[in-house]
């Protein structure tokens, strides 16, 4: 299948592991990667700190980049979320109905890494191999705007050497929000807090979500305490094969 | 009939309890320091969260009880007008009389003019979010009239010269330790030997309020419900308190907002199976009382209906916003609320807290007057999905962030973010700058605020050799 990838901008500008891991993965599960180099960010940031103005030409980009394609990936449920679910409301209050249609079109063409793997490519074992023990915290974006799941888990449990262990609390935001984690950081650390002592209590050594956005919130935190567990996008769980 | 031009206006300011003094963040400050809160909080929360899961889970039809409630509410919203004419007529036809307030001062006004007139000088209270939300106490207090608080959280709170920090337990910030200090200072007549033995102090309570239900002429409530068909309100409480002061005294004065009115009775077969689960946990409400104007010779004989708009009208005017008037106070979103649960009630500077408070406070007040609100929410979800009547808290939030009157550093740096990332060439080159960040280390020492925020509890992200966009143009 020829797969369009929307690396995110912050995948692409800080977390590109994340990023090639999904093109490696899908690359070994025979399918075609493209990567259109027009894209570069969904938006989501503009619209959720109230600036859903400024978002529209970034509106207008992704669906022009990826409306050629048949099916969209990235490797974030907080993205796809907002693809999906805000960027045709955007259109449609900025008097765009034309705009509107398409994005809720390109929308239903996007998903994220685990529902693609796991709904359109129907595979749950990609083949990889992972010795270490690993806790899953579902990111609020991929579990309630964009629903996955447990797909992220159903995957994760055909990893051979793979320990998956249960994170107390999981659903639980981490605290990051995006601006929230600056606009009301003491509360977003406060959550972050709780968050960690979860994580360690697990003893797992790798804390894996599919959103480098509360990874990079949730790992700044526990490289802060020095705490001994790192943080992993599912991407390259799925893609390491040694 | 006069004509009304204009937009409707939104909740007054000088009175009620709709604003805070300082902004979330900084109340948040406050709170997030106090241990002792947080224990409090985290235990009631946990508490309530596991006995609402657990007597929801026992129906199979709640996602269609929520629709129901839903689609009700809606009809309501888009009928509000006609079933409120309906409602006065009834209520009148039954031997009550309504009275319509605009805002907080003309309802306030209204109670203390019907109170006066009955020569009563003071008044017991049903615990109600509206006379909460307009300060009535404080008005009536004013005016030489003393209103007692029945509810057992609302005495505690008022006792302790407090507000409230949760819309259904208005106390939960308080600890049994502290509910004792409070009643051997403020309560009339309490034991000295008082203990903090919880049947011991709700024994106290109900020694104190016995005397007074007994005593006092006049009550005031507010309304869970109005039904438009037959003129009927109903109260649900857990405590008996409320069957007392709606049965007890000659002169009965409700207060219900505007948007508390359902079109007919088996409307009541839905919210009535959502709000006790959804709230309390439990399955049925334990003290459900409905009243239809007057009945000779039963209960109060004078009953007086006092309509509040306080900033709804102008609620209702936005399509993206309404859904916020739906709420049927049932708590649930700050229950789950990871926010919430950290900072508490009091953070938020309203009556009404949490994530709903982050909603409807801003648009009764309108948007300038409570602009930290919208952004307090990590925009998690978890609101949303445990709503009874299926509230779209988080995109009611980011509609209501667009409405807010923005830095001007903020401004420009988002402007100037949107403006790069649409121009994919400056992007690429924006990305290789970032390299530049390395200069502040990991512990990002000296960064300026907003980032400091970040810095103080967390490292910054190590920036990558090479962008995935250049790893992708060199294969």
């Amino acid at each position: 299948m020829r797969i369009a990838l929307f690396a995110t901008c912050l995948a692409d500008t800080l977390y590109p592991e994340a990023a090639k891991a999904t093109v490696r993965l899908l690359e070994r599960l025979g399918h075609e990667v493209v990567f259109p180099f027009e894209q570069t960010c969904c938006g989501q940031m503009h619209i959720n700190t109230g600036y859903q103005r400024d978002a529209l030409p970034l509106v207008k980009r992704y669906v022009s980049v990826f409306d050629p394609f048949d099916v969209i990936v990235a490797p974030s449920g907080s993205c796809v979320g907002s693809i999906r679910h805000q960027h045709a409301t955007v259109a449609a209050n900025l008097g765009e109905a034309g705009l509107a249609a398409r994005a809720h079109d390109v929308g239903s063409r996007t998903y994220e890494l685990s529902e693609l793997l796991v709904d359109v490519l129907e595979v749950e074992d990609v083949g990889a191999y992972y010795p270490h023990t690993v806790t899953y915290h579902p990111t609020c974006h991929s579990l309630r705007m964009t629903r996955v799941g447990d797909k992220p888990l159903r995957l994760l449990r055909q990893v051979r050497g793979l320990t998956l262990v249960e994170l107390p609390l999981a659903e639980q935001c981490c605290g990051f929000g995006g601006t929230f984690a600056l606009k009301n950081a003491e509360t977003s650390s406060a959550m972050l807090a709780d968050k960690m002592t979860n994580i360690v209590s697990t003893g797992a050594e790798v804390c894996t979500a599919g959103d480098a956005s509360c990874l990079m919130h949730i790992g700044g935190g526990l490289q802060r305490k020095d705490a001994g567990v790192t943080t992993v996008h599912l991407a390259e769980i799925l893609a390491a094969t040694s | 009939m006069t004509t009304f031009l204009g937009m409707p206006a939104t909740a007054p300011r000088g009175v009620g309890n709709l604003r805070g003094d300082e902004t979330f963040p900084a109340a948040a400050h406050h709170a997030l320091a106090d241990d002792q809160l947080r224990r409090n909080l985290r235990h009631a929360t946990t508490t309530i969260r596991g006995k609402s899961g657990r007597v929801i889970a026992e129906l199979p039809d709640w996602q269609e009880l929520r629709s129901a409630g839903s689609a009700l509410k809606a009809f309501v919203m888009a009928n509000l007008d006609s079933l409120l004419e309906q409602l006065e007529a009834r209520v009148t036809a039954a031997g009550g009389v309504v009275h319509w307030a605009a805002d907080a001062n003309e309802a306030n006004a209204i109670v203390l003019d019907l109170i006066r007139r009955t020569g009563s000088e003071r008044v017991i209270k049903v615990k109600s979010m509206a006379t909460q939300e307009i300060g009535l106490n404080e008005a009536l207090e004013a005016g030489g009239i003393q209103p007692i608080e029945t509810d057992l959280a609302e005495l505690i709170v008022q006792l302790g010269n407090d507000k409230p920090s949760h819309i259904l337990v208005p106390a939960i910030h308080r600890n049994r330790a502290e509910i004792r200090e409070i009643f051997l200072k403020s309560m009339p007549g309490v034991d000295p030997d008082l203990t903090d033995d919880p049947p011991v102090l709700a024994a106290a309570a109900r020694k104190y309020l016995r005397e007074t239900f007994l005593s006092t002429t006049v009550a005031v409530s507010g309304a869970n419900f109005g039904i438009a068909e037959t003129g009927t309100l109903a109260v649900v409480e857990s405590e008996g308190n409320g069957r007392m002061c709606l049965t007890l005294p000659d002169t009965l004065i409700t207060v219900m907002g505007i948007e508390k009115v359902v079109p007919s009775w088996p409307d009541l077969e839905v919210f009535l199976q959502l709000l006790p689960r959804a709230s309390t946990g439990e399955r049925m409400n334990p003290y459900t009382t409905m009243w239809t104007g007057v009945t000779p010779g039963d209960g109060p004989q004078n009953f007086h209906l006092v309509l509040l708009d306080n900033g709804r009208s102008a609620v209702l005017a936005d399509p993206a916003g309404r859904a916020a008037l739906h709420c049927i106070r049932c708590s649930a979103c700050l229950n789950v609320c990871p926010v919430y649960e950290r900072t508490g009630g009091h953070a938020y500077g309203s009556v009404y807290p949490g994530p709903i408070g982050a909603v409807l406070s801003p648009q009764l007040t309108g948007v300038a007057d409570n602009a930290s609100l919208p952004y307090a929410s990590s925009l998690c979800g978890a609101c949303f999905d445990a709503c009874p009547v299926k509230i779209d808290i988080p995109s009611m939030l980011v509609h209501l962030r667009n409405k807010v009157s923005h830095p001007a550093a903020e401004r420009a740096a988002m402007r100037a973010a949107a403006y790069t990332m649409d121009h994919p060439k400056l992007y690429a080159r924006a990305q290789r700058a970032a390299k530049l960040a390395r200069i502040a280390g990991r512990r990002g020492r000296g960064l300026p605020p907003p980032f400091s925020g970040w810095t103080a509890s967390r490292d910054l992200p190590e920036v990558p050799q090479q962008t995935f966009r250049d790893w992708w143009a060199s294969r």
